[in-house]
């Protein structure tokens, strides 16, 4: 049965100069903008727009653990749940958890949990909201990038902020930070989170055929990638505390 | 976990790093060596191909079964692959009955991205009619006995199973409602084998194809799928962190094993 949401595939996803669908270079990243602090009752959050993505992630903890029976002796458990919202795509997503999205949350949370200093906090829960409100490829990359500095945001200790970006092969080109045409019909794709302090690589997947020589260089532009997004991450943790000293300063 | 399972489990942690320093894993094998790999002969199931298989004590079963049905939107004139994982409550005490979990679902996805990755079944051969109706298979992979690295058993004995499928052929019936065609069927259009290998990282030491007490003390995980090509058609990091350095080796290595594995393969099915 066609659906009315199908969408057809584009004659050409990029190029012989390498201009991709999307007007960008194979490693020129969609723009992305940051703002931390933005939830209330959570002890750390985030905001994200990153291309047509827009991510909100929460973080809550370290607090008492529910059910107790799953409290860790030695170190903090830490949950994630990576969630899409209804909204979040062309065609109405059922609400609720599926496959993919119980692999991502799993994913997610082992990209961040090498970050946190968890043996600080034994016997807590450190519980972790990423919530897609609209999606246009690299959600869970976008998702880890929001819940670290919601992470940080809330206080807790941390080897470094996770950044994530990812990489794609589209006919014999390797571009940077997947678009939704390119994710939809490319050839390979390969997400990668890194603490970008310790040089540690916390996520990795790969779903497609890659070359040893093309994955070599898909890691190294990947890591370019997240380069740039820890910048960025950087930034906006700052940002509230340079609005402040600016006040103190009376400067404006 | 207890405290006194935390304490024993530091205790042989300490234990196979110490080892490890010496270039020993306990079991004897080298760092990039793979426990010995049998397939069970006989019928097991009633699928349309099926494979028993052990790497070292852990032992796995997959079979296929198939229906027909409307394939997705997305892909009007491809067959639709469906795979599931069981870690059945009689393969370990650490398993309990229920719906496949977040471990069960990841391996489920991982296995199939292997065969997704490299193209390896191709499913535009599995059509009965486009845009209306198309096969689909059903991979269900069954953890018997679990002693470590479930994803290369998985991977490898969905390999075989799909080698010796047979599928019955359908054809549409003039009353337009599907018919199996009595007595013909046609194998799976396989076109690439790929195989899955699996590292823990204990300390700095990288091990393939760890046992489970490798696993339970692993400072990280990661598993690679190679095609016939030696190229790279799936990747997931499991726990912890790796470098990139660490990455690459493990790459290296599975690449040169490939060759050797699917050797053995060889001896069981019919493969090009």
């Amino acid at each position: 049965m066609n659906s009315i949401f199908t969408e057809e595939k584009p004659e050409i996803l990029i190029q012989e100069d390498g201009t991709r669908i999307d007007g960008r270079k194979p490693d020129e990243m969609r723009p992305i903008s940051i703002e931390v602090g933005v939830l209330r009752k959570a002890n750390g959050s985030a905001y994200l727009e990153w291309g047509g993505n827009r991510v909100l992630a929460a973080v809550y903890g370290p607090r008492e653990v529910h059910p107790r029976h799953l409290a860790l002796p030695d170190r903090a458990l830490i949950r994630c749940r990576y969630n899409m919202a209804p909204f979040s795509t062309e065609e109405r997503k059922r609400p609720g958890p599926d496959r993919r999205s119980i692999e991502l949350s799993k994913v997610i949370r082992e990209a961040l949990l090498p970050a946190v200093f968890v043996e600080r906090f034994p016997n807590t829960s450190i519980d972790i909201f990423v919530e897609i409100l609209r999606s246009d490829a690299g959600t869970r990359i976008a998702g880890i990038t929001a819940a670290s500095l919601a992470l940080a945001d809330a206080g807790i200790p941390l080897r470094g902020l996770v950044s994530g970006c990812t990489v794609g092969k589209v006919g014999d080109w390797l571009v940077l930070d997947v678009g939704h045409e390119e994710d939809m019909w490319g050839d390979a794709d390969i997400p990668l989170a890194m603490i970008m302090e310790t040089k540690e690589i916390t996520l990795l997947q790969s779903d497609g055929t890659l070359t040893p020589e093309e994955f070599r260089e898909a890691l190294d532009l990947a890591i370019k990638g997240c380069t740039y997004v820890y910048e960025l991450q950087k930034e906006a943790l700052r940002r509230p505390y340079i609005a402040v000293e600016k006040e103190v300063k009376g400067e404006e | 976990m207890g405290l006194e399972e935390k304490i024993s489990s530091t205790l042989l942690k300490e234990h196979l790093l110490k080892l490890a320093q010496a270039g020993k894993r306990k079991d004897g094998r080298k760092f990039d060596e793979m426990r010995p790999i049998e397939v069970k002969e006989g019928t097991f199931t009633k699928g349309l191909g099926e494979a028993w298989v052990s790497l070292g004590k852990t032992q796995v079963l997959t079979s296929l079964k198939f229906d027909v049905g409307e394939p997705y939107p997305d892909t009007p004139d491809k067959g639709v692959l469906i795979s599931n994982v069981e870690l059945l409550p009689l393969a370990s005490p650490s398993f309990e009955p229920g719906p496949p979990d977040e471990n069960a679902i990841e391996m489920a996805r991982v296995v199939d991205r292997a065969f997704r990755g490299s193209d390896a079944i191709d499913l535009s051969k599995l059509v009965v009619e486009e845009g209306k109706l198309v096969y689909i298979l059903f991979l269900d992979l069954y953890v018997l006995d679990y002693d470590g690295n479930l994803f290369d058993a998985l991977t490898l004995s969905s390999l075989i199973t799909f080698t010796r499928a047979r599928i019955p052929l359908v054809k549409m019936g003039e009353d337009g409602s599907p018919k199996l065609v009595e007595g013909e069927n046609f194998p799976l259009p396989l076109v690439d084998y790929p195989l899955s290998f699996s590292f823990v990282k204990i300390g700095e030491y990288l091990m393939l194809d760890p046992n489970l007490e490798e696993e339970s003390v692993a400072d990280a995980a990661l598993t690679l799928a190679i095609d016939k090509d030696l190229n790279i058609c799936s990747v997931q990091k499991r726990n912890g962190t790796f470098k990139l350095s660490e990455i690459n080796k493990a790459v290296d290595i599975a690449r040169a094993k490939y060759p050797e594995v699917i050797e053995q393969v060889k001896k069981v099915v019919d493969i090009a």
